[in-house]
């Protein structure tokens, strides 16, 4: 049996009154890929913030086996989280380098160099733009400098949010090509939240369909991608 | 209408000096901006506490000047970042009221308390830029006239004395010809280089803080994006200290650099001077560091060419010297109504 990487109980957030998560269970085994979907306002972007102790929660998460729900958000990045968030999140005024070593903050080794030149191997683009400001970028380029820097802090788990938001059909298969490479050669986790349901579940090993806050339904992927009602509401079948 | 160009170079050096001061002060608050996007109204009393410390390590415990300058900026780091710790972290940084009602608060209360410690009288300080070193040419001696008598130019309206040698006429020229020499027929005195040399120093070791450390990277990615900043493990509480450290030791050689030309240290020396900073700080660009130097320095061009220059001198209406402050809350005013994100600012500036 696969070890889990990630296990959330009973996983419950608010933004001031209103409750966004309504109680979420659900598990990241090691070395897979889960995907989470679910319409606009449903809790997916929540449910990742919450990971990361970015909102208020109840609840348990537990990583690796240890109980990080109460842990500062550095805390966790050091325990090997790395969140790629909605709509990028990289740092506009500062150069592609510069949001690079950001991303190893946490770190206190000195490979950052070396990881550097690594993640510009398998991103040619950011290399050619080394020196330029982040904000100049086009969205494809800045959805890889977020996910390369994500990946500067050498994560064992790595949250995407809505990574395909806004860019070119062709880009974003680019995109998920590299996320399925990047998971099958270095066995990095991966927790995706997405409404391009199609592209997520050809890589994922399993889904949770998230509505208003629950869990509506779960599966591996190839199950939901047959499940009537999904492809009904995310497949556009 | 009297051009009189030839004491317009005298104008602009004394522009570009208090030009400098502005710069330093616009630096303190705009570190401060960028971060929190806040406007620090106690900006100036921090740093004239600072200022003063540079006062009693000085003056009173007879530290040496540039030691006691160091250790002044040190301690104003602390207390910046203390206040920051203590009265800012734990409000809501999108609330803006409470905390800019804080540090009003805050601007009334250290200049309550320095005048109840050392009163509002103006205590003289040791101006660091005092006299030039010897080997620099004598100001006045450019003006030795002929044989055994020196004719030096001794006070400010520019009139010519004509002393004897050995006489105490004599050393008073040499002493005053030791503040200055001469460019293009205008006094530059060494207090302005003094005060550029001092802001270009402090602007260098900034640069380097802010580009080639893990701190001032931390730093700018919080000006930048303070959700992403946090994501990435940015303790974004401390880093905002740092910039209020950052900001207290530059609002510190603000007041330490102008001290000197006001004739001392008071606790109300920076209540002009803030403004003038918001007002180059505005020009600027709210959350542009290179923007609040040449806001600065435009700021102090504009007060003395355009208003002490053009207004007194050339048009002959001696009220424009009491015009000063009303400019800069005009320029203010302008920028905010045809520029609000200044000649260099990039983010759309919200309203405090």
């Amino acid at each position: 049996m696969t070890e889990m990487m990630l296990k959330v109980e009973d996983l419950h957030a608010r933004y001031g009154a209103v409750e966004v998560l309504r109680g979420l269970d659900f598990e990241v085994p090691e070395g897979n890929v889960v995907v989470v979907l679910g319409a606009n306002g449903a809790g997916k972007t929540t449910t990742l913030r919450a990971l990361c102790n970015m909102c208020t929660t109840t609840g348990t998460v537990l990583f690796e086996g240890d109980d990080i729900t109460r842990a500062k958000t550095a805390d966790i990045v050091r325990r090997g989280v790395a969140h790629v968030p909605q709509g990028r999140g990289t740092f506009p005024e500062l150069s592609v380098m510069d949001n690079l070593k950001i991303g190893a903050y946490t770190r206190k080794d000195n490979e950052v160099g070396a990881d550097v030149d690594r993640w510009f191997e398998i991103f040619p683009r950011l290399e050619e733009r080394r020196d330029q400001l982040a904000g100049s970028l086009s969205g494809g380029e800045q959805q890889m400098l977020a996910v390369a820097r994500a990946l500067m802090c050498r994560p064992r788990l790595l949250l995407l949010d809505e990574p395909s938001l806004g860019l070119a059909p062709l880009i974003i298969e680019d995109l998920f090509e590299r996320f399925a490479q990047l998971n099958k050669e270095t066995g990095l986790t991966m927790l995706l939240v997405e409404q391009n349901a199609n592209l997520a579940l050809d890589m994922a090993d399993y889904g949770y369909v998230i509505e208003s806050g629950e869990i509506a339904l779960h599966g591996p992927a190839e199950q939901l991608k047959n499940d009537p009602a999904v492809q009904e509401a995310y497949l556009g079948a | 209408m009297n051009w009189n160009f030839e004491i317009l170079p005298d104008f602009i050096f004394n522009g570009l000096r208090d030009g400098a001061v502005y710069a330093a002060a616009a630096l303190a608050l705009v570190l401060i901006f960028k971060a929190t996007t806040l406007i620090n109204f106690a900006t100036g009393e921090l740093a004239m506490l600072g200022a003063f410390f540079v006062y009693v390590l000085n003056i009173e415990q007879g530290l040496w000047l540039w030691l006691s300058i160091a250790i002044a900026m040190l301690i104003s780091a602390a207390i910046g970042a203390a206040v920051e710790r203590a009265l800012v972290r734990p409000f809501d940084p999108a609330d803006h009221l409470p905390v800019v009602l804080i540090t009003l608060g805050l601007f009334l209360i250290i200049n309550a308390v320095a005048g109840d410690i050392w009163n509002y009288q103006v205590r003289r300080v040791n101006d660091p830029f005092g006299h030039f070193p010897s080997w620099v040419p004598n100001g006045s001696e450019l003006k030795t006239s002929s044989e055994g008598t020196i004719a030096c130019l001794t006070n400010a309206d520019g009139a010519l004395a004509e002393v004897a040698p050995g006489t105490a006429g004599a050393e008073m020229c040499e002493m005053v010809g030791r503040t200055f020499f001469e460019v293009i027929g205008a006094r530059l005195h060494y207090r302005t280089i003094g005060t550029w040399i001092g802001l270009a120093l402090a602007l260098i070791a900034l640069a380097i803080i802010l580009g080639k450390t893990k701190a001032g990277l931390a730093f700018r990615a919080v000006s930048s994006n303070t959700e992403s900043a946090r994501l990435v493990g940015v303790n974004t509480g401390r880093t905002l200290g740092f910039g209020w450290a950052l900001a207290s030791v530059f609002g510190t050689l603000s007041a330490a650099l102008v001290a000197p030309a006001l004739g001392g240290v008071n606790p109300n020396m920076m209540l002009t001077i803030l403004i003038y900073a918001l007002a180059g700080a505005a020009l600027g660009g709210l959350d542009s560091l290179g923007g609040a130097v040449i806001g600065g320095l435009v700021v102090g061009l504009i007060k003395s060419v355009l208003v002490s220059w053009f207004g007194v001198v050339v048009l002959g209406q001696a009220y424009f010297s009491i015009l000063q402050l009303a400019m800069a809350f005009l320029l203010i005013l302008i920028v905010l109504l045809f520029r609000p994100a200044g000649l260099f600012g990039t983010r759309q500036i919200e309203r405090v």
